[in-house]
């Protein structure tokens, strides 16, 4: 579990379109060096999914020109009461997942 | 006539670089690196949900309130929540009453870790010290900097001041001419400021992560080619102190956003 921080309303009105902000701590590195320089192996997060009540609502790929610490906005429509869950993934397979419930009025 | 230019021109030079010319005794209108920053960055810096200076502040928050050696105690046990920290920020560097020693947060940090706390000392650039110092900058935010530098901090002060007018390094250059004489002009792809450290802990695009001021004073260093100090060296204090005493009045706004 990596440090993360999520910015999500806690309730919102059935239609509204809320704004989601997410935001996780890693070196992202890129594993390209130049000539001569040590070499470490590709290790990003590649992949930012996440689930509102059960359903994927958003899924955002990386890749190894996305810098350190990365940042990602979206919006989605409220419709029902339930959580919504984030999972980031990196090369070595370590998984940082959040949750968050939103309850819908 | 070209040749009348070039002896005013460095007739000026010498001014400046002599530490007891006017312009050095009072203190210039401050430029912070916060007024170059683009709009997209400036907006990035001030909100919290977008800062990335706010993971490390985060990880100060939890260090605060967890013991720590062999006290058992945390930070919170003596000091309360970290609520209480507004302002401090402002007043550092500043002599440390008990031991006669100019203290910036790191050094207070560190000084309660190993009197009170008994636990090691945390290294500079360690994410546990950068997370505790942004925390505590983050605090007092929007807060003018307001620094003593009379008293047992006089001395530091000079020879603070001596560091910033010395030319050094290959380049040959003093803080004061790219910090004093070229302010709001640009050094490759930047706009060079007052050089103050208003906005450390930062959190500085070139590494990618947030780092100290001794760490950016040490890029500088490097920039023109002087063997740089270490972290928390003497001689950084006291430029530390110099620098904080340029910038009264001006507002800090740690974690900001560098390039």
């Amino acid at each position: 579990m990596r440090p993360s921080r999520i910015v999500i309303p806690e309730t919102a009105k059935a239609g509204e379109v809320i704004e989601i902000k997410a935001l996780i701590q890693h070196p992202m590195v890129t594993g390209h060096t130049a000539a001569g320089a040590n070499t470490e192996p590709r290790d990003i997060i590649h992949t930012l999914a996440v689930t509102y009540d059960g359903a994927e609502i958003f899924r955002a790929d990386f890749f190894p020109g996305v810098a350190a610490n990365p940042y990602v906005a979206f919006t989605t429509r409220a419709t029902v009461s339930g959580d919504v869950v984030f999972t980031w993934t990196d090369d070595k397979g370590e998984e940082t997942r959040q949750t968050r419930t939103l309850r819908v009025s | 006539m070209r040749a009348h230019l070039a002896i005013a021109v460095g007739l000026i030079g010498t001014a400046v670089l002599d530490g007891t010319s006017h312009a050095e005794q009072s203190r210039p209108t401050i430029h912070s690196a916060t007024e170059y920053l683009s709009v997209g960055m400036h907006a990035e810096q001030d909100d919290e949900s977008r800062n990335r200076g706010m993971l490390w502040v985060d990880l100060g928050e939890t260090l605060w309130n967890e013991p720590a050696g062999q006290s058992g105690k945390s930070c919170a046990s003596c000091h309360g929540a970290s609520e209480h920290l507004n302002g401090i920020a402002a007043r550092y560097p500043r002599i440390d009453p008990a031991t006669a020693q100019l203290l910036n947060l790191e050094g207070r940090i560190n000084q309660c870790r190993i009197n009170h706390q008994k636990a090691p000392a945390l290294a500079y650039e360690t994410n546990e010290l950068l997370g505790l110092t942004a925390m505590i900058a983050r605090h007092s935010r929007g807060m003018p900097v307001n620094v003593e530098i009379g008293g047992l901090a006089q001395s530091y002060f000079e020879s603070g001041r001596q560091l910033w007018t010395t030319r050094q390094g290959q380049m040959n250059l003093a803080c004061v001419q790219c910090h004093v004489d070229n302010v709001g002009r640009k050094l490759r792809g930047d706009t060079i400021s007052s050089g103050v450290g208003t906005g450390y802990p930062a959190y500085r695009l070139e590494w990618q992560g947030i780092g100290s001021l001794h760490r950016r004073l040490r890029a500088c260093q490097i920039g023109v080619r002087a063997v740089p100090f270490e972290q928390g060296a003497p001689e950084y204090l006291a430029l530390e102190l110099y620098l904080a005493w340029r910038a009264t009045g001006t507002t800090l706004d740690a974690p900001a956003l560098r390039r």
